[in-house]
């Protein structure tokens, strides 16, 4: 893997499908004259986030409308964007797909939905149930989107599916101004976050979030690209819109490999024999709270 | 240093860019505001002047023929420190025709009609003016339920309200705005010698300090008498935040068929902008 990347930290507006096209096909535009590899987005980009009963107005099928459109730019960038999936049954999902030659080549849905505090979108949306790896031509990728990093299922299959990096797409609300000198909390939480998971599953991450604000709730930012060392190689500091150019690259993976050689001495049998074991006894659903 | 503080700077600066964004979406980059002479209206004009120009916000002043004349002494050196265009408009003669005919004494229904009144004047001169009402209502008050509904409350956009009292303080300071603003007493003005903290029964800083344990940071009742809060003290506040919820919501709507206005037909008002 060496990759040339443009994450594109935006501003979508709330349900407006042709406005976030054409912001979409203007910064693909701008990373294929800038020879860029792989051009990531942030989480429901080509929809907005707070969609509520927008959810099935701005659904789409695979292949749909603005989607062929990102399809076709991708002959000439890989691409991966944010909407809202209307699957052949009906559902609808938080998908992150990603296209490459023409093709949609990989589709994460959310596994992890979040439906408390400001969030409700179990409300609108169904659980995706798998973290499915991507192969792409600049590397072997899985998606987290947003809540699903904060849970250890996806980052931990991640490790054992031996991908290059994780992409984080968000759309994660600024919270937290305390007079700590150490800026927004929320930002600082998902470089914590983020860091650990380089570090844990030595693999590169990207996050790509979003700015602007949808009813009052702003939207953090905070986009970086951390290598396997958990170290920020390249960062959007601030709460403007705009790209990040990064490099991910096979050496330092290797490095981190050799120097904590974490994915010999793993015992995932042991986990798999635990994991067995309650799943016999009853279950995961039925389990005393 | 206070478990209270914020980071002065970066809330500003998510501030002013809500004000911008917000007001933006609806093709507004200008704002209105009543301006009491108080630390509130203060910082809201504040953050507006640096989030549209001090060209662009103007600055309304609206006594009542009892209103303290320092308070409007106080209001204009806010609006001069800052360089915003003021308005003045005496509600006397609007309030006293009703007040009058309906010879109204009780403080609080007085007080109420004269924040109405002041509510009438910004939403017209809105109009005219060409930009949206900014609201002054912090987090304290809107919790505590101390304000008048339809009136003092009623804004279109409202930078305060998820701030505390003394992080209004705070901004105050950090906007450099006149200190005669920010070292008076907190006062609705509504009736001669009034001051917030005489009314409430306690003080801001009092009551602050505990708004964030047990409303952000859900603290029980027995964990807040744990810390050292008085046991009537946190049952007062908690019955004043319950008791005015209504104020916090839109009317009730009935239901009554499969999708109804403020139950299950939810949309943002940033809704395709």
């Amino acid at each position: 893997m060496d990759c040339q990347l443009h994450l594109a930290q935006l501003e979508p507006t709330l349900g407006n499908l042709d406005a976030n096209l054409a912001m979409h096909v203007e910064t693909a535009e701008r990373a294929v004259e800038e020879g860029v590899d792989l051009l990531l987005f942030s989480e429901l980009s080509l929809t907005g986030y707070f969609l509520k009963d927008q959810t099935p107005e701005v659904a789409l099928k695979r292949g749909e409308g603005p989607l062929a459109r990102i399809a076709e730019l991708s002959k000439d960038v890989s691409i991966a964007a944010g909407f809202v999936e209307r699957a052949a049954d009906g559902q609808l999902y938080n998908a992150y797909g990603f296209w490459e030659d023409g093709e949609l080549v990989g589709l994460h849905r959310k596994v992890h939905l979040v439906t408390y505090g400001m969030f409700e979108e179990h409300r609108d949306m169904g659980a995706g149930c798998e973290f499915a790896t991507i192969e792409s031509r600049h590397g072997r990728f899985a998606v987290l989107t947003c809540e699903d990093a904060w849970h250890m299922q996806g980052p931990m299959l991640a490790f054992h599916s031996g991908v290059d990096a994780l992409l984080v797409p968000s759309a994660s609300p600024a919270r937290g101004v305390q007079a700590n000198g150490a800026g927004l909390g929320s930002v600082q939480a998902w470089e914590r976050l983020l860091s650990t998971w380089a570090l844990l599953t030595q693999t590169w991450v990207c996050h790509i979030n979003r700015v602007g604000f949808e009813d009052g709730i702003g939207f953090g930012g905070g986009t970086r690209v951390i290598d396997p060392f958990g170290e920020s190689t390249a960062a959007l500091e601030g709460l403007d819109a705009g790209t990040l150019s990064a490099r991910m690259d096979s050496a330092a993976l290797d490095r981190a490999r050799v120097a904590l050689p974490l994915r010999r001495d793993d015992r995932a049998w042991i986990l798999a024999r635990e994991l067995a074991q309650r799943a016999e006894a009853g279950g995961w659903e039925g389990r005393a709270e | 240093m206070s478990e209270l503080d914020i980071s002065e700077e970066l809330t500003i600066e998510l501030l002013v860019r809500f004000l911008r964004s917000e007001a933006g979406k609806f093709g507004f980059d200008r704002v209105i505001c009543g301006l009491s002479g108080g630390v509130d209206s203060a910082v809201s004009v504040g953050l507006a002047a640096q989030a549209f120009g001090p060209e662009n916000v103007l600055g309304v002043m609206m006594p009542y023929r009892t209103s303290n004349p320092s308070s409007e002494a106080d209001a204009r050196a806010v609006a001069e420190a800052l360089g915003i265009e003021t308005r003045k408009v005496d509600i006397s003669a609007m309030a006293d025709g009703y007040l009058g005919d309906a010879q109204i004494d009780d403080r609080m229904r007085r007080g109420n009609v004269m924040a109405r009144c002041r509510m009438i004047v910004l939403y017209d001169l809105s109009v005219e003016w060409g930009g949206l009402v900014l609201g002054t209502s912090n987090k304290t008050e809107i919790l505590l339920g101390y304000s008048t509904q339809w009136g003092d409350s009623a804004s279109a956009l409202n930078p305060l309200g998820d701030l505390y009292k003394h992080q209004v303080f705070q901004l105050a300071a950090h906007l450099e705005l006149p200190c005669e603003v920010i070292d008076k007493a907190p006062s609705a003005d509504l009736f001669e010698g009034q001051t917030d903290e005489d009314e409430l029964g306690f003080s801001y800083e009092e009551v602050d300090r505990l708004l964030l344990k047990m409303i952000d940071e859900r603290w029980t009742e027995a964990e807040l008498v744990a810390a050292g809060f008085d046991l009537d003290f946190v049952k007062l506040v908690a019955s004043r935040i319950a008791a005015n919820q209504y104020k916090r919501l839109p009317p009730i709507i009935a239901k009554l068929g499969p999708r109804s206005v403020n139950h299950d037909f939810r949309y943002l008002r940033s809704w395709g902008r």
